[in-house]
């Protein structure tokens, strides 16, 4: 096979070969992104636009005061989670961060589940001891969005 | 008056690099050829004062001088003294500071060692060299300087965050930075090959050691960054896709590729122009990745907005470094006469087929890491996970990895299919034997089911170079291949092991119930309060037993600092040859039962061992290459000298 093409002929074999998976990998990688990229969502987002059940999202808010409930199981809690709108209950199994409590902001990554519960996999909750006031009401979405995003990390 | 003369040093240092890099550039043009024997020593004094200036630092935190703004933001008195040493590092301005001593250091060894390379091509490197580390002077002196005093020292530091205060990851960052540092060095190299167009053999050769290097350094760095991951953050995980990890991975992914591109260079002449671009774009991942790290924009580009100074100047350098780099190949890449040729079915052919898996691997990660950075920009917040990145990896990962199994198997230049037939109708059987004997008898994935029969088909097919030879004989560059390659194949054997079998339990227990979770079974004995220096903790014991074996006690630690108030989870590990145990402590439930998370994770340890191989193979490598340099220096002035004996004689 090797003798029956002509060197430069070979240069041009790998060139075609290196250009295909170049140009095969950006394609991949811009279709998979589309497709893989999990979304952000506030809780009143999620109810207006509501995700197809079991697409991987992230949910948003703030804790809601009261809501944190342990279930006899020991390891799963249930809870409110709020903008100041609207609330989304969660489901969360597994040991809860630190500094996860009522009135500060959480970030539960997840899907939602057939009886609009949210069954977070994970949770995000802030590190550190600095008590966030719970001023989301009258602001607007972006606002709230940046509000919950700046108690992450 | 020490941070004074640590700040002294910094910019007589810095001084010294704007003179190598006059020396060296005008040393070049004819007439201004006094000028060039000053850059050997200034790059040789430069070294010595930068390092002199990073150990002031050391000192400074050492004894935990709070007057000196850096000191007081990030120390504490009641840390113990290896977290205060490390501490130096921990934080922005430290850890710019050790990137421009590591890089100086290596503009002063490649000065006093490097002699393989014509004069010229040697100015042109250390000034390409001076170049670079004056862009990250100024950054540190003007944006970023250490040695600031505060006007009245607070009373007592800030402390440093919990999650650094680990002798693992004391040593991480350095680590790193030598890694990404020594790309610089790669850089410079191709800067001043292309400055006087000696893109050669000899300028592989003269390169390779610093790639190795910097490759080594990147691999034990990101292994050393995994295990820490996996035991500190306590979810169990080894590999998260987060973006500092990917800062890590890209120049590696880059490094991998230039390190097989410039062997084939140095041994065959050919990829000229191909391995200068890679040393740029190894360089230009240096930079992302520091710029990933070091701005500020992985928390959001939002906060990277408010302080841009500092983002900003690495982006300006990062702009100007590979801006010019790429303008400089582009008008001299057309000079570079085309290297020999090979055909496809050659050692050549492989490993062009490993640099483009490499690079498409790489161009993967950099759009998944930079796409949700651009999202973010027009305020839509998406994050980029293991969905995206396992399969799309993947696709060029396991094909690669199948090439590495044959590729060394190859002659140079072209060779006879006919030869190597038998090796790899063998390793393909051997694939897919294991491929079908794991389908059938457990339900696994499809990534892990590939991983298992790629990563016998590497660990076979890595060692058939060694069949046949004189193993006593064989050079150590060759063992180095051997073993990083055999490494390769344990830590991929890890990721499918533990990926396909590990199991998972939380629960919440009563003091005395028994846990059982794969063959191991845990009874919780006690929890009870501790307290350390800067800490205090709830501390469970829980006795566990392997099958039948003997019972050992384990104490994972729920833990709370209080300078600054963090709580971390300190998980305990019980290693077995074959995997571990991992241990977490949670909360306590209301009803006084306590939250347990207990894996058995079989044979994760091998992604580590793995990793510590693909090194040692390094090791080997770069042990080998000096050695050779070494002898046949030694040899030339041998020769050299009988020479002038004889002229003497006559």
């Amino acid at each position: 096979m090797t003798s029956a093409i002509k060197p430069k002929h070979q240069r041009l074999v790998l060139l075609v070969i290196a250009l295909v998976a170049l140009v095969g990998a950006g394609l991949l990688a811009a279709w998979a992104l589309r497709n893989q990229a999990s979304y952000f969502y506030l809780p009143s987002e999620i109810v207006e636009q509501a995700p197809a059940p079991d697409e991987d999202l992230r949910l948003g808010g703030m804790v809601e005061p009261g809501s944190i409930q342990p279930q006899p199981d020991g390891v799963t809690i249930r809870f409110a989670v709020g903008d100041g709108t609207t609330t989304v209950p969660v489901s969360f199994t597994g040991i809860a961060p630190a500094l996860f409590q009522e009135n500060s902001g959480v970030v539960a990554e997840g899907y939602m589940g057939q009886d609009g519960t949210f069954v977070a996999t994970n949770l995000l909750a802030k590190h550190d001891e600095n008590y966030m006031p719970r001023e989301l009401e009258g602001m607007s979405r972006e606002q709230a969005r940046q509000r919950i995003e700046a108690t992450l990390e | 008056m020490i941070a004074e003369f640590g700040l002294v040093c910094l910019w007589l240092a810095a001084a010294l690099a704007g003179l190598q890099l006059v020396a060296g550039l005008l040393g070049l043009k004819s007439g201004w050829e006094g000028l060039a024997v000053l850059t050997r020593p200034a790059a040789l004094v430069q070294a010595l004062l930068c390092l002199v200036s990073f150990l002031t630092l050391v000192v400074l935190f050492a004894r935990t001088d709070l007057s000196v703004a850096l000191v007081a933001a990030n120390s504490h008195s009641a840390k113990p003294m290896v977290f205060k040493l490390s501490g130096t590092w921990g934080n922005h301005e430290g850890s710019m500071l050790l990137w421009v001593t590591v890089m100086s250091v290596a503009g002063g060894l490649i000065a006093s060692v490097e002699r393989r390379l014509p004069e010229r091509t040697m100015l042109a490197t250390l000034g390409a060299q001076a170049f670079v580390a004056l862009g990250f002077y100024a950054f540190l002196l003007f944006a970023s300087n250490p040695f600031e005093r505060l006007p009245s020292p607070p009373p007592e530091g800030n402390g440093l965050n919990p999650l650094l205060q680990d002798i693992g990851l004391a040593f991480h960052p350095p680590t790193l930075y030598v890694g990404y540092v020594g790309l610089s060095v790669a850089f410079s190299f191709v800067v001043g090959a292309l400055l006087t167009r000696q893109v050669t053999p000899d300028f592989a050769k003269a390169m390779r050691p610093w790639v190795l290097g910097a490759w080594l350094f990147l691999t034990l760095g990101i292994t050393a960054g995994s295990y820490w991951a996996y035991y500190e953050l306590g979810w169990g995980g080894w590999w998260f896709w987060d973006p500092t990890e990917n800062a890590s991975l890209m120049p590696w992914l880059a490094a991998t590729a230039l390190l097989h591109s410039a062997s084939v260079l140095a041994a065959r002449d050919a990829l000229r122009a191909w391995t200068v671009m890679l040393g740029v774009i190894a360089f230009s991942m240096s930079m992302v990745g520091t710029f990933l790290v070091r701005s500020g924009i992985l928390t959001s580009v939002h906060a990277f907005a408010v302080d841009p100074e500092r983002g900003g100047f690495i982006l300006a350098l990062l702009a100007i470094n590979i801006g010019m780099a790429l303008a400089l190949f582009a008008t001299r890449a057309g000079t570079v006469a085309e290297g020999e040729r090979f055909s496809v079915l050659s050692r050549e052919g492989a490993l062009v087929i490993n640099n483009v898996a490499l690079s498409a691997i790489l161009g993967v990660v950099l759009l998944g890491t930079l796409y949700p950075l651009l999202t973010e920009a027009f305020d839509v917040r998406v994050s980029v996970g293991p969905p995206y990145f396992n399969p799309v990896t993947a696709i060029f990962a396991l094909p690669m990895l199948l090439v590495l199994a044959v590729g060394p198997l190859l002659r140079w230049r072209g060779d006879k299919l006919a030869r190597v037939r038998w090796p790899m109708v063998a390793l393909a059987v051997l694939g897919l034997v294991v491929l079908a004997g794991v389908a059938l008898l457990s339900d696994v994935g499809l990534l892990p089911l590939l991983g298992f029969a790629v990563a016998a088909v590497v660990l076979v097919g890595s060692l058939l170079p060694l069949k046949g030879r004189n193993l006593l004989r064989l050079p150590l560059a060759t063992w180095g291949m051997v073993v990083a390659h055999f490494g390769v194949g344990i830590a991929l054997f890890g990721m499918a092991a533990d990926t396909a079998f590990q199991t998972e339990r939380l629960v919440a227990a009563n003091v005395g119930d028994v846990i059982e979770v794969g063959p191991w079974s845990a009874r919780l004995e006690s929890v009870a309060p501790v307290a350390g220096p800067n800490w205090t903790a709830l501390e469970a014991a829980i006795a566990v037993r392997h099958g039948d074996g003997a019972e050992t006690l384990t104490h994972p630690q729920a833990r709370s600092f209080w300078s600054p108030p963090t709580e971390t989870s300190e998980v305990s590990l019980v290693t077995r040859w074959n995997g571990q145990l991992y241990v977490a402590l949670g909360d306590q439930a209301q009803d006084g039962r306590w939250q347990l998370r207990l894996w058995w994770k079989p044979f994760v340890t091998w992604i580590w061992y793995g990793g510590l191989l693909i090194a040692l193979g390094g090791v080997l490598a770069l042990l080998g290459r000096v050695l050779t340099d070494v002898r046949r220096r030694r040899a030339s002035t041998l020769i050299a000298a009988r020479r002038g004996d004889a002229e003497v004689a006559a």
